[in-house]
């Protein structure tokens, strides 16, 4: 019957005349139809095969298609929200956009239970015969979560002619978890066998269900053999899935700690080997959050370019801002660090009331390319966010760069021969002025490709860069001052920590619990993870 | 020569009693302008200033005691408002015990936010502030058992410099956090507001404000005279020793870290009453007064004043909020690049601060 289908849906263009009467007759019947005379006008409009068909059902089920008072006709609407004053229309003959109409004019035609769960099983149907095996996949997992008999038939008859691997796998998850309720022992204990190489939630809370006693003590599942199968296969499954959900932790761990590390990296540089505390720190980040806002407004046709675009302007600007900075105020503050907190603080406030000046105090909405979103699933109980494995690759390359740059350039060697003895840095012909004014340029260009980064995590406003600058600063001190691997291994383990006790302490005990973490860890190690030895150290 | 000891409380320099003289007057001046001034003369006082002036000298305070362990012990702390408010707190759960049955809810046990959170009975950490006495210890114990605790791990630990300036930051913000927690008991992110009399006087009557600026000047004169004798005592020389060689003076044979622990804990108190002083006048405390951002200010307060000169400080405190109650009323927009030129110009160009715009004689006098 599906093959039937199949080549019905196929043939649709070619049977098309005829159908393009009976299709939109059937259609102009729905608004005034009982629920069980749907269920008949469903099955008619199956019949005529008419390529909208499956669109005009699936709107059905998800509440998307309405009747218009003023002239009877039936639409689409794009979506389901019934609280908004207007909808957009979708013509259901050609699929093709229909104009507006407000909510008061259209009717919601209405469904009940049991015509939802025809509609489901004929969508499904369309769907399981569809070309494209992503499509068929998603549909079997769909139908994995309300199994019936109807849709174990459909599953049935596709079995034999599913060409993908992976979509006749999860086929056959759903016969077997269908399995465990035959009535042959036999069947269910082979059911049971082929679930326990499953990882799926849905299948370890059916099998769980079998080992659980109803009121007067009886099992749910008589035979004692398939009970025992049933039990190896939960602790099989939970046993997995505890080392997936593991980690899935670790990594939200990383990611979190990534976006630490790559907003304290350029802390670590003005803070670390120049010692000025840089209270502006975070709004240099937000400068560099604005700056990925303006190259996206300014080219709104290239999203998925914006990105890769917005990270050199981000460092130039934040790396001028930076180097103008430096020229202008700190030079004058050297040897004074806990001045330079309070000058770089009213620098701070400059810049934030500079962008709510320039840009109003409102968030401002950066978009996400095409790219950054979606997920890896990497299989039923592990998936991976884009944006986050992004992120951690990201803050990889930008520290392996700047390590590259403090160990491999020119430039780098003067920076740390300056950190360590300024006179004698003086007395070999670099010139110290110019190497701060570049260490903090960079310093402050590695901020502002950090807020790119941001800019995809969170909102882009005034208040960005206070929201960071008290975690960065943690970072910093925990991994030791001076120590560009410190930076590294100080925030990811302050991710991590973070990560791992928010499942037991909540997000902000959790946070809580670190930052005291913090305050008695320094107690122990008053110079952080990885402390400066030798001469460098006397003068900190 | 050893004065006797009434006498060498009193400052000796012409700075410090024009400071005293200064608040004195304040005390004495504007409570006869507010009270006795008929409203119709262009002398009168307006409640709201009055209740303005009672703020600053709150904040004046706050900045004495960030003087006293920055400019004087080389400590920079980021976290006096977190002591700030932990006096505020503890003076606002006895105003909130105080309102009784007068709340929305009327219970007249529970505070209105627990009643709507649903709780049955008062957290045992809230008897006893219905007694005043009670709460005003606390006002005094809570911050001082805090710093305690703190100076005392991070003082033995030799942890110095920038590291304890960001670990006290962390203790601030990790109090801030907690109390945004409704489960914490304290009113979660609304704190205490709402407030109705204090031992009895209703806190809307201009006498009781009155009362309470009278208060607020007092123990200002009170911590100032403290910390100049404290200053002035062997016990400050040598805390000045640590501020200037900390290593030398260990090596000297003080124990640096018991010097530092009980300054510490000295001018955690005197935060804590001042935001006890401070929450009764404004009529509300909430954790956004933990925000680290706060004691940032409170720093700038004292290096705009100059840092090292107590009254300075307390100076500093009183011009720069004077200056943001001006210019967020004037010229909202304008404020924060005011405030931010300030403080890059006040630590480039004066880094003694406004005191450092005195006659070198006169602070040659104050130095001796």
């Amino acid at each position: 019957m599906a093959a039937l289908l199949c080549l019905v849906v196929s043939a649709a263009p070619v049977t098309a005349q005829p159908a393009n009467e009976a299709f939109p007759a059937a259609l102009a019947e729905l608004p005034d139809a009982g629920f069980a005379d749907k269920e008949a006008i469903v099955a008619r409009l199956v019949e005529t095969g008419h390529s909208s068909t499956a669109a005009v059902l699936t709107a059905m089920l998800e509440d998307r298609l309405y009747v218009r008072t003023s002239d009877h006709r039936v639409f689409i609407t794009t979506s389901a929200d019934d609280t908004q004053t207007s909808f957009s229309l979708i013509d259901p003959l050609t699929l093709k956009g229909a104009g507006a109409s407000p909510a008061g004019e259209l009717t919601k035609i209405d469904t009940n239970n049991r015509l939802r769960r025809v509609l489901r099983t004929t969508t499904a149907r369309f769907a399981l015969s569809n070309p494209d095996p992503g499509v068929r996949l998603s549909a079997v997992t769909d139908m994995l979560r309300s199994l019936d008999d109807a849709t174990a038939d459909l599953l049935r008859q596709r079995q034999p002619q599913e060409p993908d691997a992976r979509v006749r796998r999860e086929i056959e998850t759903g016969l077997a978890m269908m399995a465990l309720a035959d009535a042959n022992p036999t069947a269910r204990l082979a059911a049971v066998q082929t679930l326990a190489s499953r990882r799926s939630a849905e299948v370890r809370n059916r099998l769980g269900a079998l080992l659980e006693r109803s009121g007067d003590g009886a099992y749910a599942e008589p035979d004692a053999a398939v009970r025992q199968a049933a039990n190896q296969a939960v602790q099989r499954i939970d046993f997995v899935r505890g080392l997936y959900s593991g980690v899935e932790t670790v990594f939200f761990g990383l990611s979190l700690g990534s976006v630490l590390v790559l907003a304290a990296i350029g802390l670590a540089i003005t803070f670390g080997v120049m010692g000025v505390i840089n209270m502006a720190h975070g709004e240099l980040m937000m400068l560099g959050a604005y700056t990925t806002y303006v190259v996206q407004t300014l080219m709104p046709n290239h999203l998925e370019w914006s990105i890769p675009v917005s990270i050199p302007a981000a460092f130039i600007v934040a790396g001028l801002a930076g180097v103008v900075l430096e020229r202008t105020i700190i030079r004058f503050l050297y040897g004074r660090p806990l001045e330079t907190l309070l000058a770089t603080f009213g620098v701070s406030l400059v810049l934030q009331q500079l962008v709510r000046t320039v840009f109003t105090a409102n968030n401002r909405a950066v978009a996400a390319p095409s790219w950054m979103s979606g997920t890896i699933q990497i299989n039923e109980a592990l998936a991976i966010t884009y944006n986050r494995l992004y992120i951690v690759g990201f803050t990889l390359a930008v520290f392996t760069l700047l390590l590259a740059v403090l160990r491999r350039t020119r430039l780098g060697l003067q920076i740390r021969a300056v950190s360590q003895n300024r006179g004698m840095a003086r007395a070999m012909g670099i010139r110290s002025a110019r190497v701060d004014a570049m260490t903090f340029g960079l310093g402050a260009g590695i901020a502002g490709v950090a807020g790119v980064a941001l800019s995809q995590l969170t909102n882009v406003g005034p208040n960005l860069g206070q929201a960071y600058i008290i975690d960065s600063f943690m970072v910093v001190v925990f991994g030791g001052v001076g120590n560009l691997w410190g930076t590294l291994i100080g925030g990811m383990s302050l991710g991590m920590i973070n990560k791992l006790l928010e499942p037991y302490a909540g997000a902000v005990l959790g946070k809580i619990a670190v930052l005291v973490t913090l305050i008695l860890f320094i107690q122990r190690r008053p110079r952080g993870l990885f402390p400066q030895t030798g001469r460098a150290a006397e003068g900190a | 020569m050893r004065r006797p000891l009434l006498l060498s409380v009193l400052p000796r320099d012409g700075s410090g009693r024009s400071f005293l003289g200064l608040v004195a007057a304040c005390a004495v001046v504007v409570p006869v302008l507010n009270l006795l001034v008929p409203p119709s003369s262009p002398l009168h006082l307006s409640t709201y200033v009055l209740t303005l002036i009672g703020k600053y000298l709150c904040y004046a305070m706050l900045a004495v005691a960030v003087d006293l362990v920055w400019g004087f012990c080389g400590i920079l702390s980021l976290g006096h408002a977190a002591f700030f408010a932990l006096g505020g707190y503890a003076m606002g759960m006895y105003l909130m015990r105080q309102i009784g049955p007068r709340g929305v809810y009327g219970n007249p046990i529970l505070p209105d936010f627990m009643v709507f959170l649903n709780w049955k009975e008062l957290p045992w950490f809230w008897y006893g502030f219905d007694h005043f006495a009670f709460a005003m210890l606390m006002v005094v114990v809570v911050p001082g058992v805090l710093a305690f605790a703190f100076g005392y791990l991070a003082f033995r630990s030799r942890v110095t410099g920038v590291y304890l300036s960001i670990i006290t930051q962390a203790l601030s913000y990790a109090l801030m956090l907690s109390f945004f927690r409704n489960d914490m008991g304290f009113g979660g992110n609304n704190g205490f507001t709402d407030f109705k009399d204090l031992l009895g006087f209703n806190l809307q009557t201009d006498a009781t404000r009155v009362v309470l600026l009278v208060s607020s000047a007092l123990a200002l004169g009170i911590s100032y005279l403290a910390s100049r004798f404290i200053e002035a005592s062997r016990a400050g020389r040598v805390i000045r020793a640590i501020r200037d060689a900390e290593s030398r003076t260990r090596f000297l044979g003080y124990r640096v870290e018991n010097y530092k622990l009980w300054i510490f804990v000295f001018s955690a108190v005197v935060a804590g009453v001042a935001g006890a002083l401070y929450v009764p006048q404004v009529g509300i405390i909430n954790p956004s007064e933990f925000a680290p951002i706060n004691s940032i200010e409170v720093v700038i307060w004292v290096a705009v004043g100059g840092r090292g000169s107590l009254h300075g400080a307390a100076l500093g405190a009183i011009l720069v909020n004077y200056a943001k109650t001006f210019f967020t009323g004037a010229l909202p927009e304008v404020w924060l690049y005011a405030l931010g030129a300030l403080f890059v110009l006040t630590t480039i160009f004066l880094p003694r601060g406004l005191m450092g715009l005195l006659p070198e004689r006169r602070r040659a006098a104050e130095v001796s």
